[in-house]
């Protein structure tokens, strides 16, 4: 959002190896990276063995480029952008480049959340490769006995004026040894990027669509078999005895063994698992929520929400109150860990968004020294936050040490839709005082449930943070200072006058995650709807009244962007109309605009999503692009059908039958996402686009139908 | 034993995935003597004597199917998981029907969570495009 790149630069050091590998440090974000003081110490500065702080990248013998990246990819498409960094500032093929996937560390930033992957990683990683960069040259003008500023670098080669070249992989031996870079080890300036901002397809597609892409699930590990756990009926239910004869005695069965969450079968497919398991005779204790359900809640709820104060004297109201449900994250991928759990060591697999947390996690449940305990992280089948938190992999561990075997556990779908994670349900108050035609104060208060971890075994100890929500921005929010948080709100998007919030929650043992867009997802929707309200109060249209109030340019722009490209105003039929909505977080900001057919009333279908987009430097359009497709389809689907009930204490959902994420039929038949050219510091965006897609499907509902939509989703 | 576990777990092929294990999500979605089937719920036993194709079949070895190739074409792909399936149900419906409309393509029930949809449509098309040249 016409940031100004910042002239930082970023320590890369050398690693004492026989081929060229070098390092860069990476701090928890991308703003305290710069606290690695160049200057002090000359960039290639040689530090002897491997930091595993570092974002380390080594060209091989056979002119690989490869960098184990200390992020998961869970399709937001991080391997790709990482690696057109790389290619970027190396001059190497993008074929070239490897991605792989970095065990748990130590120490170091290994968190994959909070969109902030490219941001934290766009300094870094193209230092990384621009000093890679130059001792290869170096290497080569030694080799050839010509200077080094004659050589130029392509196709992960070294280039001589006469014609002749030298892959990198040929280079990498001498490349190692050179200390002082004979040429800059800077990076490129934008205006020479050939790959970075180049649409580009993902580095994975081809595995992807032949099958060959590898998930937790897909893996051989020796002697690991498949694993399932018979969970309660209720939420937090409690085993009280189980009768497991019947099921021991069935062919293929290998192990049945009491866990903290149930009772988990291991045998030699997943059918006999769930045959031995269907087997079982438990009796199970209710959990502590047997007596509640959706209406308890949410007149707990609303009565836990802060009061609103009194308005400005004189002005006008236009207020509304909104309820949001529990959403399942429900990834395609269902929580899947191979766990190999001896008496002196431990080796998982599985997607994890903080795996060393997960390590420390996995270490103390079974009893093991951290160091003990060797986390793989494998490419996870979406997440959508779910996989912040390791419930599944502490549990695979637990199984494996019980059973004395390794295991691949995997939760069935009614596992992951019934027990959680979720996003939190919430009851949202929001005013807004106008007077004269204008807003003058904006008030919002609000209620979400939170977990509670009294008498819940496993769900507690998964979770990556505790108790503690992760924040939108990607840190992590003590429960106290998110109370007394901003609200998004708070942050200024409009001219609003006085802006204040309060929050107010409920605890409740329910294994609650962060979901896309963490609280914006709620709060940022519900207030583009009275955005909407209070502009039909004063007479004005949605796109003029946030035209006139937003105070920032570039969120001015994307909304005049959807509103041309996506033709507002125009005449449409009865039932039909358009809708829109911004938001603006991770240091970039978004429009939506829709159009909705609701002349089936009970089967609403936006047909058309138009979106725009200011990322600063959009790394990969392309991705970009898919990442607001997603949010788009979020937007849809928590709007108008998903979500999950609580009867007396159980999830009444238990898959996509009846949990009704968007098919294709409630997709948008046009999808148009427009990226603006601002360049600058790389925003986050895999969550940006969740707010305003809901919040414009939600404002075309209401202009379709003249309703005042109030309760999500709203087929509930 | 439906046929999706002696695939995965006793032939080690990876490519259809367990998504609920009941017909709904379809991420397991293959060919049976070149139909559309869900593994997740058909027994072994019916496939006997019969043609088996999962995604790893789709290819003619190194050469693409047209949706394969489509499906790169458009960049299609997040997290990846359920595009075996969405690959194999719309190669399904190319079979079909060479020239689906938006409300044939409307009618593949296989569950996108990263929600991939408009590329699908597009990719579905663009195959379909392909097939007449």
């Amino acid at each position: 959002m016409a940031r100004q790149l910042s002239r930082r630069r970023f320590m890369v050091y050398s690693l004492a190896a026989s081929t060229l590998t070098v390092a860069a440090p990476l701090a928890c974000d991308s703003s305290s990276a710069a606290g690695a003081e160049p200057g002090r110490r000359p960039p290639g500065f040689l530090v002897r063995g491997t930091d595993e702080e570092m974002l380390v990248l080594e060209v091989t013998l056979a002119n690989r480029v490869v960098v184990r990246l200390p992020r998961v990819e869970v399709g937001q498409g991080v391997t790709t952008a990482v690696a057109m960094m790389i290619a970027e500032e190396l001059d190497a093929r993008l074929v070239d480049v490897d991605i792989p996937l970095a065990d748990a560390r130590a120490k170091g930033n290994q968190y994959t959340g909070g969109s902030n992957s490219v941001s934290s990683l766009y300094g870094p990683a193209r230092e990384l490769a621009a000093t890679a960069r130059a001792k290869l040259v170096t290497a080569a003008a030694r080799r050839w006995n010509l200077p080094a500023r004659t050589l130029r670098t392509r196709d992960t080669r070294v280039i001589a004026p006469d014609g002749r070249t030298a892959t990198f992989g040929s280079l990498t031996a001498s490349a190692a040894r050179i200390q002082r870079p004979a040429v800059s080890t800077k990076p490129k300036p934008p205006s020479r990027h050939r790959v970075i901002g180049k649409p580009t397809t993902r580095i994975d597609a081809r595995d992807i669509v032949t099958g060959k892409a590898k998930y937790a699930g897909d893996l051989a590990v020796a002697g690991a078999k498949p694993t399932v756990v018979a969970r309660p009926p209720t939420l937090g239910g409690k085993l009280v005895s189980v009768d497991s004869r019947a099921a021991r005695a069935m062919p293929g069965v290998h192990a049945v063994v009491k866990v903290a969450s149930g009772v988990a079968v291991v045998a030699e497919s997943f059918h006999h698992a769930f045959k031995a398991r269907d087997a079982l005779r438990i009796t199970w204790a209710p959990g502590p929520l047997v007596s509640l359900s959706d209406a308890a809640i949410r007149s707990r709820l609303r009565a836990a929400v802060p009061r609103l104060g009194n308005p400005p004297r004189g002005s006008a109201q236009t207020e509304g109150e909104f309820e949001f449900a529990f959403v399942s994250h429900a990834p395609m991928e269902v929580l899947t860990a191979v766990a190999d759990v001896r008496a002196d060591r431990a080796e998982i697999w599985f997607s994890s968004q903080t795996p060393m947390d997960a390590r420390d996690s996995i270490a103390s449940a079974v009893g093991l020294r951290a160091s003990k305990v060797k986390v793989h992280v494998m490419r996870g089948g979406g997440s959508f936050g779910r996989r912040l938190n390791h419930d599944a992999a502490i549990e695979a561990a637990l199984i494996s040490k019980a059973a004395r075997r390794p295991v691949k556990l995997m939760w069935s779908r009614a596992d992951d839709i019934r027990h959680g994670r979720m996003r939190p349900a919430s009851h949202h108050r929001i005013r807004a005082s106008h007077a004269r035609g204008r807003v003058v104060a904006f008030t919002h208060t609000m209620a979400s449930v939170s977990e509670s971890y009294e008498g819940q075994g496993l769900s507690a100890q998964g979770s990556a943070q505790g108790p503690a929500p992760v924040s939108a921005r990607g840190g992590v929010t003590p429960a106290a200072a998110r109370a007394a948080g901003p609200l998004p709100s708070d942050s200024g998007l409009y001219n609003f006058g006085r802006v204040s919030g309060d929050y107010g929650s409920v605890e409740l043992a329910i294994p609650l995650g962060a979901w896309r867009s963490v609280d914006s997802g709620t709060t940022r929707t519900a207030e583009e709807i009275v955005v909407d309200e209070v502009a039909r109060a004063l007479g004005k249209d949605p796109v003029a009244f946030r035209r006139t109030t937003l105070r920032n340019k570039a969120v001015k722009a994307v909304l005049d962007k959807v509103a041309a490209a996506g033709d507002w105003g125009r005449s449409m039929p009865d039932g039909h109309a358009q809708g829109v909505a911004v938001h603006e977080e991770y240091g970039s900001c978004v429009a939506c605009l829709v159009e909705i057919d609701t002349t089936d009333r009970k089967n609403p279908r936006v047909t058309k999503v138009v979106m725009a987009a200011d990322v600063g430097t959009a790394v990969n359009p392309r991705g970009l692009e898919a990442q607001l497709m997603g949010t788009a389809v979020d937007g849809i689907s928590t709007v108008l059908q998903a979500g999950l009930h609580i009867d007396r204490g159980a999830v009444r959902e238990s898959s996509y039958a009846d949990f009704h994420y968007a098919r294709q039929r409630h997709a948008p038949l046009r999808f148009e996402a427009h990226i603006m050219p601002s360049g600058g510091e790389p925003g986050g965006a895999g969550e940006l686009g969740v707010p305003a897609a809901a919040g414009a499907v939600a404002n075309a509902y209401a202009r379709a139908t003249g309703s005042k939509p109030r309760r999500f989703p709203l087929d509930f | 034993m439906p046929l999706l576990w002696v695939l995965r777990d006793m032939l080690n092929v990876t490519g259809p995935k367990y998504g609920c294990g009941v017909g709904v999500c379809r991420a397991c979605t293959s060919h049976l003597d070149g139909g559309e089937i869900q593994p997740c719920v058909v027994p072994v036993a019916d496939c006997a004597n019969r043609e088996v194709t999962t995604i790893e079949g789709l290819a003619d070895s190194d050469e693409l199917h047209p949706v394969q190739q489509a499906w790169i074409d458009r960049d299609v792909a997040q997290c990846g998981f359920c595009q075996p399936g969405q690959i194999m149900a719309a190669a399904a419906l190319l079979k079909r029907t060479a020239h689906p409309t938006d409300a044939d393509i409307d009618r593949i029930e296989n569950v996108c969570r990263c929600g991939t949809y408009s590329r699908i449509r597009e990719a579905i098309k663009k195959a379909a495009a392909a097939g007449d040249t």
